[in-house]
């Protein structure tokens, strides 16, 4: 199936409550599977195509405050619509699931493949101090299982998470192997969820706002203290051929999947590359990549971007080694024989 | 003889209803708004479904609504309440959910939010406080601003060729398929108050019923904002936003009422 409709079939399986999007391209198969598939027959899911990315991100803060696992998804500039939500979704702590299937900016830009929303996804977006668990799927099956993991990330830490694909793996088929069926939520924590005031509790309000500024920093070292403990214990990456390597990719999404192929090209010329993917962009690997950097001649970062992730490799690397970065914009995807090119231009035959 | 003498159980005519918190309300002396909430909870504690309401505070003066009605509350971002609620209802359509909502958030910011809600029919209650004016932000042109109306954005009055038209969005909205009961009411007399509030239980009744989106509009003073005492704000109401905004139903049960 296709990258975008494993995001559906996914969010049905993992007990989806509801669904809320609006129609962009190049992930409008998400709510087309939805629309077809009914899950309402299936599960009791709604699916609702809303009038705007603004409104879709509201339903879904609404929905999210009354504890039931709900979620969004679009491309870009719907994305970028959707951030003073996800800004109130972080402030108030709910719950929810967002799905980016990247295109090329700035601006309407295009339809084709990108990642050029790493900024926006990992360092904030919206407004204020806040964090989103960020999952970034390199395979159609990882489309559909991060829906899962996404959800019970978003949780256990009463977060928004953000899976933060692009139009590549969005639109590429693969097999997929499909999990079990997950029950939808039936039971709903009563120390917050609004689902209506009973006597044996104080009324429940979900909001962002708090006009006592002493307050309102009591919070955000709240929230800081939470996302303190996000990084200590979520960090997620792969390591491929990192035992012997001498020159290391690291590169997410689509871009680690063009690096694997450069990585077995560059072996078969007798060059040592190992590839190390972030599968968490928030919290970033900073950890596996200062391990491995002092080992390295050298390390290159693929981005189908201007370079925003190398920002975060370099940090982590700490100039133990050099550090380089590659990318294309636009929509364009570089090739792995490209990719290994700019490796041995950068760092071996200079 | 106290006051704890003459207030016997046997001689309690009225009480403030459980369904408003003990804060002190926000709102400026004179202001519409503490009627508003207070007929809004009674309606609900008469009806016995405090356990079954979930409300949508907006951005503007009623920002801090859920301090003080004792009921499940969500704050939504400026304009978005009807978003929230549709999300709420989906989920939960046995529930009774309203949002309470200024002329800022619901015609301007919100606008897209509230036909979208109107026009899919969306079973909840959205009770529309139209004073004319941004109250909280310190008294700037709103989209149903007066012509002529002075505001601190509109400093020589609303200028309707540079300005644009006082928007009547109870009209519009009354026009939609999925609205089911539209009406307009005041809470500037005891007289008012009674019919606002029978209002709003038809409103909730027909939420009951599954019967589809139900507006209740209040016109409201903004003493503050429109730099008058309460006495004269009210009589200025009277005289100049009435004749814009007449009071009365303009759908009941699904049809038009007269020359809507």
């Amino acid at each position: 199936m296709k990258g975008n409709e494993a995001i559906a079939e996914g969010a049905i399986r993992a007990g989806c409550d509801a669904y809320f999007g609006y129609p962009i391209t190049p992930q409008s198969e998400v709510m087309e599977y939805l629309m077809a598939e009914q899950p309402e027959k299936r599960t009791g899911m709604i699916v609702l195509q809303a009038e705007s990315e603004v409104a879709s991100i509201n339903m879904v803060y609404g929905a999210a405050g009354t504890g039931k696992r709900v979620m969004t998804s679009s491309s870009s500039p719907g994305i970028s619509l959707m951030q003073e939500g996800i800004s109130y979704c972080a402030g108030a702590e709910l719950p929810c699931l967002i799905v980016n299937v990247v295109r090329g900016g700035p601006g309407l830009g295009t339809i084709q493949p990108s990642q050029a929303d790493y900024f926006q996804s990992t360092k904030g977006g919206g407004h204020g101090d806040y964090r989103l668990i960020v999952l970034a799927p390199a395979s159609v099956q990882e489309m559909f299982d991060f829906v899962f993991t996404g959800f019970d990330l978003a949780f256990k830490y009463r977060n928004p998470a953000l899976i933060l694909s692009d139009g590549l793996i969005g639109q590429m088929m693969e097999k997929v192997h499909l999990a079990e069926q997950r029950p939808r939520l039936t039971e709903f924590d009563p120390s917050w969820t609004i689902t209506g005031k009973t006597p044996d509790r104080e009324h429940n309000i979900i909001t962002s706002l708090d006009l006592d500024a002493a307050r309102q920093e009591k919070h955000n070292q709240k929230l800081q203290a939470k996302y303190q403990k996000i990084t200590e214990n979520e960090v997620r990456y792969e390591e491929l051929m990192t035992e012997d390597a001498e020159y290391l990719f690291v590169a997410y999404g689509s871009s680690a999947r063009i690096c694997q192929k450069a990585m077995q090209l560059a072996r078969e010329q007798g060059i040592k590359v190992g590839l190390l993917r972030p599968i968490t962009l928030w919290p970033f690997p900073v950890k596996p990549i200062a391990h491995l950097a002092p080992k390295m001649k050298g390390i290159l970062s693929v981005e189908q971007s201007a370079g925003q992730m190398v920002e975060d490799v370099r940090l982590a690397v700490a100039c133990a080694t050099p550090v380089e970065h590659y990318g294309r914009m636009g929509g364009m995807v570089p090739s792995p024989e490209e990719v290994l090119n700019v490796l041995v231009n950068k760092f071996i035959s200079k | 003889m106290d006051i704890k003498d003459i207030i016997k159980p046997e001689n309690l005519v009225y009480k403030k209803t459980d369904l408003m918190t003990d804060k002190i309300l926000s709102y400026c002396p004179g202001c519409g708004h503490g009627t508003a909430h207070r007929i809004l909870m009674e309606v609900i504690d008469e009806m016995g479904i405090q356990s079954e309401t979930i409300g949508i505070a907006p951005v503007g003066c009623s920002v801090l609504a859920y301090d003080f009605m004792n009921v499940d509350m969500s704050g939504a971002a400026h304009g978005r309440a009807p978003a929230l609620a549709t999300g709420i209802k989906r989920l939960w359509p046995d529930k009774f959910v309203f949002t309470y909502q200024g002329d800022g958030d619901l015609a301007a910011i919100g606008s897209a939010e509230t036909i979208h809600a109107c026009n899919r029919g969306e079973n909840i209650t959205i009770v529309f406080i139209n004073n004319g004016i941004y109250g909280m932000t310190g008294g700037q042109m709103a989209p149903t601003t007066l012509e002529g109306m002075k505001t601190s954005t509109s400093p020589y009055g609303r200028d309707l060729h540079t300005m644009g038209n006082p928007l009547k969005m109870t009209e519009l909205v009354a026009q939609l398929p999925g609205t089911w009961y539209v009406t307009r009411q005041s809470v500037h007399t005891p007289r008012n108050v009674r019919r606002a509030k029978k209002a709003i239980r038809i409103a909730l009744e027909a939420q009951k019923e599954k019967k589809g989106l139900t507006f209740v509009e209040i016109v409201s003073n903004c003493n503050s904002g429109w730099k008058m005492t309460p006495v004269k704000a009210n009589e200025w109401m009277e005289e100049n936003m009435f004749p814009f905004y007449p009071l009365g139903d303009l759908k009941v049960e699904g049809k038009l009422v007269n020359n809507q």
